[in-house]
């Protein structure tokens, strides 16, 4: 005997999404797969481990950790003054938030590079300083931290407002300073957010492509980003190179979303009812 | 500690919620601010604590003005009413919380040792470890006293501690709240809408309504003396009745009461449930009854005067009686006020 349901739809809803995301998600994922597993594995590691290959994952690495590391700061701050005070202008602070998401990643690059350039708005005053962002490293994670802004910001912004007032009150009823009721009640309740937000935010940033190829000057071995190395091999017509250049990124987001989930779900143990 | 508030005023935006509130509590009592929702009660409880600042007025810890001290320095303990235990800490966490932001610093065997204390107290040894969201209400309920009782505070504050537990759980807890208060001999104020709880666990009651102290007394004095028609029918279950007064005797239907020192005219008469019998006939006020209902105690007769009044009371088990059935409502016990005595808000 089938059990019955009380909510409709599941064979329909189930179906539906099954074949949207085997089409959209499974297919180019396994075709991805597929192309680089016709290597062979000599030919696979010969090209993974190529030191072009590797520099690139160097720097898409470094970048991505140093634009997340940004990222959660200030958007860990950005969420905090949009939940927390009422100034004017916070709708439309709040709606700027998703710009990135909303911009033509292209569009964005080109927007950084032209106020990075050392004749830029930005640029030139920081070259009073000696430092260049065009072109280097730094313009690779500036990029970076621009397109994946809304992830830690969106992710915390919810959580904080569930934050129920009387859990700070009751803290600070037991002699709990500001600093301390942040850090032993405040962080904890959005840790789980955080790394969501983490994740999400350093995973975009290993894959973004089209703001950074205009801002990054593009040199191998310098500032050349795994997903323009892979983009290359293509234009090349080396199929299989990019597919086992590509495999790597892929592998890399996919071990990473995992130990986030491990994580978070040891952060939300005390949710667990026995 | 003895709390004194002297004409304490909080208003928010247009809403005055505190109107001159004057009250002192002394030092060792258990005292009750019961009132409907809107009275106040929880606006002043917050303001002793600390989480609001009075407008207005003063408020005095012992000696000390208390009225600009932050929270944080206050010296309180306070119980919230869905208890805000910190969700990722555990029990044992929750209670050395306090402990642990302290200023006194102090060694960790031997706040281990006050936890372990504290659990005992609350009847939660072996709990410790568990998460908030793994124990049951009344158990949170006991975490929040204790986490609130590790820091020494000079008073306890309990806003509607039982709310959110079922009948039998609350008034367990409210005996045991009564003995622990017994042993440890705090000043503790609390707020709640319910008066069976504030008349079961209270030293002494205040009354509120409309952000201002309407009665304050014993249970005994507050149920025996209600100063109002408001207080009278906060308290419980009451009939209210017109009367007519004739030189110091108000008559409903073939009823006569003592009126004395009203003047001739109208008055409301405040009859509870069980200040009423019911005779096939006699001296009473004729009426038809409507409904019976049957509990535990005794009958519930709901039934209607010949003036279309409604009137509800509590007769004996045994007494045979069913709808539509006429009979005399006879009157034991009655109450007076002044009929144009401007009476508060239906409750």
């Amino acid at each position: 005997m089938t059990r019955r349901r009380v909510l409709p739809g599941l064979p329909l809803a189930l179906g539906v999404t099954l074949v949207y995301v085997s089409i959209i998600v499974v297919l180019p994922l396994g075709a991805l797969v597929f192309k680089a597993a016709s290597l062979g594995f000599a030919d696979y590691w010969a090209i993974v481990s190529s030191p072009r290959a590797v520099a690139s994952y160097r720097v898409t690495a470094l970048s991505a950790l140093g634009a997340t590391v940004f990222n959660l700061v200030f958007g860990l701050a950005l969420a905090w003054v949009l939940v927390r005070y009422r100034f004017p202008g916070r709708r439309l602070i709040d709606a700027l938030v998703d710009l990135p998401f909303a911009l033509p990643t292209a569009v964005a690059g080109i927007a950084l590079t032209t106020l990075f350039a050392h004749n830029g708005w930005f640029g030139s005053f920081l070259a009073n300083f000696g430092i260049k962002v065009a072109y280097t490293p730094l313009g690779i994670m500036v990029a970076m931290a621009f397109t994946s802004l809304p992830f830690i910001v969106r992710t915390v912004q919810p959580v904080l407002e569930d934050l129920d007032p009387a859990l700070e009150e009751a803290a600070q009823s037991l002699g709990g300073s500001d600093a301390s009721i942040f850090r032993r009640v405040i962080l904890p309740l959005l840790t789980p957010a955080i790394l969501a937000g983490v994740s999400l935010s350093f995973a975009r940033s290993l894959g973004e492509f089209g703001a950074i190829i205009f801002i990054a000057g593009n040199q191998p071995y310098e500032t050349e980003i795994t997903s323009l190395l892979a983009f290359i091999r293509l234009e090349e017509y080396d199929y299989q190179a990019a597919a086992a250049i590509a495999s790597v990124l892929l592998i890399t987001a996919f071990v990473m979303l995992a130990v986030t989930n491990l994580l978070q779900a040891r952060a939300l143990r005390y949710t667990v009812k026995n | 500690m003895k709390i004194r508030l002297d004409a304490v005023e909080k208003s928010f935006d247009s809403f005055r919620a505190v109107r001159g509130v004057s009250l002192e509590v002394e030092s060792g009592e258990l005292v009750a601010l019961l009132g409907p929702s809107g009275s106040g009660k929880t606006t002043i409880l917050r303001m002793v604590a600390g989480l609001e600042y009075a407008d207005g007025g003063s408020i005095h810890f012992g000696s000390v003005d208390a009225t600009d001290i932050p929270v944080r320095d206050r010296g309180v303990g306070f119980v919230f009413q869905h208890y805000a235990l910190f969700p990722h800490m555990t029990v044992g966490e929750n209670i050395a919380f306090g402990m642990k932001v302290s200023k006194q610093k102090r060694s960790k065997a031997e706040i281990d040792a006050r936890v372990a204390d504290l659990l005992r107290l609350v009847k939660l040894d072996g709990l410790g470890n568990r998460f908030p969201a793994q124990i049951s209400g009344g158990q949170r309920q006991r975490v929040a006293l204790a986490r609130a009782l590790a820091v020494d505070p000079k008073v306890l504050l309990l806003d509607e501690p039982f709310g959110a537990l079922d009948t039998n759980v609350r008034r367990d807890l409210r005996r045991w709240l009564r003995e622990i208060h017994q042993e440890l001999g705090i000043t503790t104020l609390f707020v709640t809408h319910d008066q069976e709880e504030a008349l079961d666990l209270a030293d002494r009651v205040v009354i509120l309504n409309d952000g201002q102290i309407v009665q304050e007394g014993t249970p005994e004095e507050v149920c025996r003396q209600p100063a109002s028609a408001f207080v009278m029918k906060f308290l419980g279950d009451t009939n209210k009745l017109k009367a007519m007064v004739t030189s110091g005797v108000a008559a409903i239907g073939n009823a006569r009461i003592e009126a004395p020192g009203f003047p001739d005219g109208a008055v409301d008469v405040f009859l509870r449930p069980a200040d009423l019998d019911w005779a096939n006939e006699g001296e009473g006020i004729a009426a038809t009854v409507v409904r019976v209902i049957d509990k535990p105690s005794g009958r519930r007769m709901l039934a209607v005067t010949e003036t279309g009044e409604a009137v509800e009371l509590d007769v004996a088990p045994e007494t045979v009686v069913t709808a539509q059935q006429r009979g005399v409502v006879t009157i034991e016990r009655a109450r007076l006020f002044s009929a144009d005595q401007p009476t508060s808000r239906l409750i």
